[in-house]
């Protein structure tokens, strides 16, 4: 149980906190500085307890995207080998008690709010991280085609494009990683533009749909620019108050 | 009014505020968390030297708001859009009375908009006509994603939402401002769903449904109904302020609703006191979409800022513009490709 066995478990905890993605940003919350603090300790079982504290740009973040980053985060930082416990704690958030009462008991988002009626069930939250892998995916098909046009590809051509024929670029990368969340196909021989339930986009209604896919793309990208911004501000007036 | 290189634009600011967030107002930590909110907004997009003190910006004078409204805004009428918020603050934020009392005061300054929350039932209903006739409402300010007792939110498109739209339709309130916006509210069931709006604008089709912050963060959703449904307009609050911090961002969102929209639909504001018009309408005429992005958006014309700026709202509250400052009415079309677009999945 020495410091150099926490500092390991620390830093494998940081990277399995690389997978929590705020679902409306697409972006891990290790980059969008949510993650305000970890600490890993020994336990007396001989087992490490990790201590998350996630911070969010405003005290008013929707409750359902906190509940799932935060029940994200558990389950990923209980998946490192070695860790044996996990607390994630939601700081200042109007919604942090019954949040963190509610991952840490592993109950539905729903029961996590007593008295608010039949609530929001487990199903029902799925369904809004799929709304969003949805979004996320089409805004990177936008993203991968976008390049593909710039290096003189022709919007007819898109609909015959294959997986394969499309080169190597962190676009391609991060789209192939949407797929694969939607369960859709990565194999080579696949299509590239595809509705998010892998089913091919014919080639009339392609530039339609690539012209909604941008406006998704913009919509993401604003959101992020102003959540990053509002987390900023938000750190900034804290240190100041305490400052006093 | 503003003017600029011989060009005149009249401004109406279609959402200000006239609130308390005031420590001694505040019931609990929910209406301290609120205006903390409220003011990293202010001061995240705010250019330097428009930060007020978050002491200021809890309660500002009504003299405060006349000076930054009509003697250095530019403004020349602006609409009050009530936010009551009766379980974080001792006398409500920002009630319709508040803003009525202002308005009172400067006769001709204001108009006064209200509120209502379908799941008041019949109540609800008779407080709106009571609503209604002492303040001559023209339009209401509504909050879907509101929560209230066990309830998490509600639907425009619901039953008791219809009869409450039926009641304005008959009151003579045919502005229906519904916040789509920004998470800043207790929010959770349908955050992200405008599906309602959609509904409700097809049922309703003599109301005009003005979606607050352009449905941002959910600028798409907000575009796909819009093309759809000719009564549903996009309100720039919040949306405004980018065009300081963020220029080419808030190019995109112009660029796409007027690609999506049209320049008919769209109204300016400034949401005061989060920002004020003054930068935002000087900023506003000054701007132009970046040369690498009007080969797909085009350029802003005066006559396209004017109606933003005004022109749009004017119409909406029939405000009654000089001629001087009026522009001809050609019909604009939003685009060929997005009516035959294919169905989005939800």
């Amino acid at each position: 149980m020495t410091t150099a066995m926490r500092d390991t478990l620390a830093m494998r905890a940081w990277k399995a906190l690389d997978t929590v993605i705020d679902p409306e940003l697409d972006q891990p919350v290790t980059e969008l500085g949510f993650v305000a603090a970890l600490s890993v300790r020994g336990l007396e079982t001989g087992g490490h307890e990790v201590h998350v504290l996630l911070r969010l740009p405003t005290y008013f973040c929707a409750p359902n995207f906190a509940y799932l980053m935060v029940a994200d985060a558990h389950d990923a930082v209980l998946a490192v080998p070695g860790i044996e416990t996990a607390r994630v704690e939601l700081a200042d958030h109007f919604a942090s008690e019954e949040i963190n009462a509610g991952v840490a008991a592993q109950e539905s988002f729903g029961s996590a709010f007593p008295g608010q009626g039949a609530g929001t069930t487990r199903d029902e939250l799925e369904e809004l991280r799929l709304t969003f892998q949805r979004k996320a995916h089409l805004a990177c098909l936008e993203r991968t085609c976008r390049q593909l046009i710039r290096s003189g590809w022709q919007v007819d051509a898109l609909a015959e494009t294959k997986l394969g024929d499309v080169p190597d670029s962190p676009e391609r990368e991060s789209l192939l990683r949407r797929r694969a969340d939607l369960g859709i196909s990565n194999d080579p021989g696949e299509p590239l533009f595809v509705e998010s339930t892998g089913e091919r986009v014919p080639a009339d209604q392609l530039p339609a749909r690539l012209r909604f896919a941008k406006a998704v793309r913009i919509s993401i990208d604003g959101n992020s620019g102003l959540c990053r911004g509002l987390l900023d501000t938000r750190l900034q007036r804290m240190a100041e108050e305490a400052k006093g | 009014m503003y003017s600029k290189d011989g060009e005149n634009y009249f401004i109406v600011d279609s959402h200000v505020h006239f609130w308390d967030g005031s420590p001694a107002n505040q019931s609990n930590r929910y209406g301290k968390g609120f205006i903390e909110c409220f003011y990293d907004y202010h001061r995240n997009l705010s250019p330097e030297g428009w930060v007020w003190t978050l002491e200021k910006f809890g309660k500002y004078s009504e003299e405060t708001m006349i000076h930054d409204l009509f003697e250095t805004g530019y403004v020349d009428k602006a609409i009050f859009q009530p936010t009551y918020l009766s379980d974080f603050y001792v006398n409500g934020f920002n009630t319709t009375e508040d803003d009525g009392a202002v308005a009172e005061r400067n006769p001709g300054k204001f108009i006064v908009n209200g509120a209502f929350d379908p799941r008041d039932g019949e109540a609800g209903i008779d407080r709106l006509e009571q609503l209604a006739e002492r303040w001559n409402l023209k339009g209401v300010k509504l909050y879907t994603a509101e929560w209230k007792g066990d309830s998490k939110g509600w639907k425009l498109s619901d039953p008791w939402a219809y009869r409450y739209l039926e009641k304005c339709e008959s009151l003579g309130i045919k502005n229906i401002h519904v916040h789509k916006g920004p998470t800043i509210y207790p929010l959770n069931r349908d955050a992200f769903d405008v599906a309602d709006v959609d509904e409700a604008a097809s049922a309703f089709p003599n109301l005009n449904f003005i979606v607050e912050h352009v449905g941002l963060p959910r600028l798409e959703d907000f575009c796909w109904i819009a093309t759809q449904e000719p009564n549903v307009y996009g309100g720039l609050a919040v949306a405004m302020p980018f065009i300081h911090s963020r220029p080419r961002y808030f190019a995109q969102i112009i660029g796409e609703l007027l690609y999506w929209l049209d320049e008919n639909r769209i109204t300016f504001a400034s949401d005061y006191a989060i920002w004020s018009p003054k930068w935002l309408v000087e900023a506003f005429v000054d701007f132009q979409i970046p040369e690498d992005m009007q080969s797909e958006y085009g350029v802003l014309t005066p006559d396209i800022k004017r109606k933003i700026l005004g022109l749009n709202a004017a119409k909406l509250y029939d405000i009654e513009v000089p001629e001087s400052l009026r522009v001809a009415d050609a019909p604009v079309d939003s685009g060929e490709a997005v009516g035959s677009a294919p169905k989005v999945p939800a």
